[in-house]
């Protein structure tokens, strides 16, 4: 079976992110692959292990996003596209995935499309479910295992992870999901990998490649920009420190101090 | 350009997410600024009570879909018939809920209607009749300002407890009964069952959050969390070390990779405060750290600290508080 993950080239989580000059900045944090993408590319990889076929993975943005394909190929994934475009910075979810959804159009024969839940930079988690809409494919959200795949029969069956709890369903292939941390443990490159994916050729696509509508790509068509960017406040004062001759007497104060600020 | 404000109610089985109320006061607020008026969408299966409850909060209108086929959230049959809800009346804002359903009835209406969603957002104002919205971005490190002027119809999902609850009100809605578009032989997606989760308050939802980290050593370290948490009516939280460790399961981590929680008192028992962690509780309103280092990141953004052993200090606190609750 051939299936596919889309990922995203990330700062790393514990980048501390500014504004400078009017535009986010993360100094020299490095950039990875988005932390819940990682989740993605191990779940396509174990459905390889089980069913056999290839593993395709796919990313849209500047040159150096190469750098995640190259991760996810150094993981066991055999095949990486870029999407490649200058403009492409300031595509917002819904463009994204329509660009993304023409370009799974192109290729041969995907049954699964992987996502993590959300990217770490916009966070809209909205991806996922316009790119299975877009296609007119079954979309799965927030899912956290994987409980069956009927390659014959066109037919998945799986849990999500809900406010509530888990929810068990099924439905038909070809589908696109968005996975959950607890899906998986993802797995290391390994040195053969990463020797691997040093020496492997990425396919770079360009939007003209894609042959997008007109109207996905001009500017006023329902897109967003963010217009500002600001940074939060930062809390002057360190924790008010409690303290007292017993644990009994800072007990009583921390209640006390709750109660006044009328939080429990 | 429509006219009115729209409001997706998310429920479960029937019980309206808190979210969906706070929904409905955010377009409230709009609607009058904007002199026009609310409509309230509930979909699902037996909604009687639901929509009773929601009439006591809106006066103006409730379009309501009430069949077999919408028992659970799907987002083929829900989507199919809020999209054609808005062909037939052009609503001009559409609010819902930024919970898992009202994510994807957002994402499936963006690509339906052609326009894009802002999600997540943590403030909407009325700017000269314009639309301005702020939302978290890069795990709430940064907010984003952002202008809708330019999207028809303004579909914004609002992030669970950034507003506060709706006020009740006089007067009867109208209710609008309308019928599925979608048959059950249609949808591609069955759902088999559920299991509950673990705990009774969603943490996303919950007015008091009791979380664990790496201090508390293992799962039996988590007794004295739940204790607290039980006297507090509080949810059970954790750092990712604790859950990565396999003290607790993964849907209590709260965190860049896990959940944002902002609830009222938040309080971090052995959780040293990586900015992940941060990343996901910061907006708490009252934060109390408790821990035996005074130098750990969290000592930074708590307002209360308590420099001790979490097993020394808990089981203290929350006799105190019981003893406090009991008077």
């Amino acid at each position: 079976m051939h299936n596919l993950v889309c990922i995203k080239h990330t700062p790393d989580s514990a980048a501390t992110m500014f504004v400078e000059n009017g535009l986010v900045s993360w100094g020299d944090a490095p950039m990875v692959v988005n932390p819940w993408d990682e989740y993605a590319i191990e779940e396509a990889l174990r459905a390889k292990d089980k069913f056999g076929g290839s593993v395709t993975v796919l990313t849209m943005g500047p040159e150096s996003s190469k750098e995640a394909l190259k991760t996810a190929i150094a993981m066991g994934c055999d095949h990486g596209i870029l999407i490649s475009e200058e403009s492409m910075e300031s595509y917002d979810a819904r463009i994204t995935s329509l660009v993304i959804a023409r370009a799974i159009e192109k290729l041969d024969n995907v049954q699964i499309v992987f996502f993590g839940k959300q990217a770490i930079d916009g966070d809209t988690g909205l991806v996922p479910m316009s790119v299975a809409h877009g296609l007119g494919w079954t979309g799965f959200s927030y899912v956290a295992e994987l409980s069956g795949i009927d390659v014959e029969n066109a037919h998945i069956s799986l849990v999500r992870l809900l406010e509530e709890g888990k929810q068990s369903c099924s439905g038909k292939l070809p589908a696109v999901i968005s996975v959950v941390k607890e899906i998986n443990e993802p797995r290391y490159p390994s040195f053969v990998g990463i020797r691997k994916a040093s020496k492997a050729e990425v396919e770079v696509l360009t939007l003209d490649d894609l042959e997008l509508d007109d109207k996905i790509t001009s500017d006023n068509n329902g897109s967003l920009t963010w217009s500002e960017i600001q940074e939060i406040p930062r809390k002057s004062t360190d924790a008010e420190l409690l303290d007292g001759p017993n644990m009994n007497s800072i007990a009583a104060q921390l209640v006390e101090k709750l109660v006044e600020d009328k939080v429990i | 350009m429509g006219s009115g404000v729209w409001v997706y109610i998310d429920h479960f089985k029937g019980n309206g997410l808190a979210a969906s109320w706070e929904a409905i006061s955010v377009a409230k607020s709009v609607a009058s600024q904007l002199d026009t008026s609310v409509t309230v969408l509930v979909f699902g299966h037996q909604t009687d009570e639901l929509v009773s409850e929601v009439a006591t909060y809106v006066s103006d209108t409730i379009i309501v879909c009430d069949d077999h086929t919408m028992e659970d959230f799907r987002i083929e049959p829900y989507g199919a018939l809020a999209a054609k809800l808005y062909q037939n009346y052009k609503p001009h804002i559409i609010l819902l809920p930024a919970t898992t359903r009202g994510r994807d009835l957002s994402a499936f209406l963006s690509i339906d209607l052609g326009v894009a969603v802002v999600a997540d957002c943590t403030d909407v104002n009325i700017e000269e009749g314009c639309t301005q919205v702020t939302r978290p971005v890069y795990a709430g490190k940064l907010n984003a300002r952002i202008s809708l002027d330019n999207l028809h119809p303004q579909i914004i999902s609002l992030r669970p407890r950034a507003f506060p609850k709706v006020g009740e009100c006089d007067g009867m809605a109208e209710i609008i009964e309308v019928e599925p578009v979608m048959t059950e032989s249609d949808i591609m997606v069955k759902v088999l069952d559920y299991t509950a989760a673990d705990y009774d308050v969603s943490l996303v939802d919950a007015n008091i959050v009791v979380s664990g980290g790496r201090g508390v050593g293992g799962p039996d370290g988590f007794d004295p969390v739940r204790e607290l948490a039980s006297v507090l009516g509080a949810s059970v939280g954790a750092s990712r070390a604790a859950v990565d460790s396999g003290w607790i399961p993964y849907d209590h981590q709260v965190g860049q990779t896990g959940k944002t929680v902002s609830p009222d008192l938040y309080i971090a028992c052995g959780i040293s405060g990586a900015i992940q962690h941060q990343a996901g509780m910061r907006t708490s309103k009252i934060i109390v750290a408790i821990n035996k280092d005074v130098e750990a990141p969290i000592m930074k953004l708590a307002h209360y600290g308590v420099v001790a052993d979490l097993f020394d200090f808990l089981p203290i606190f929350t006799a105190e508080l019981k003893s406090r609750f009991e008077k």
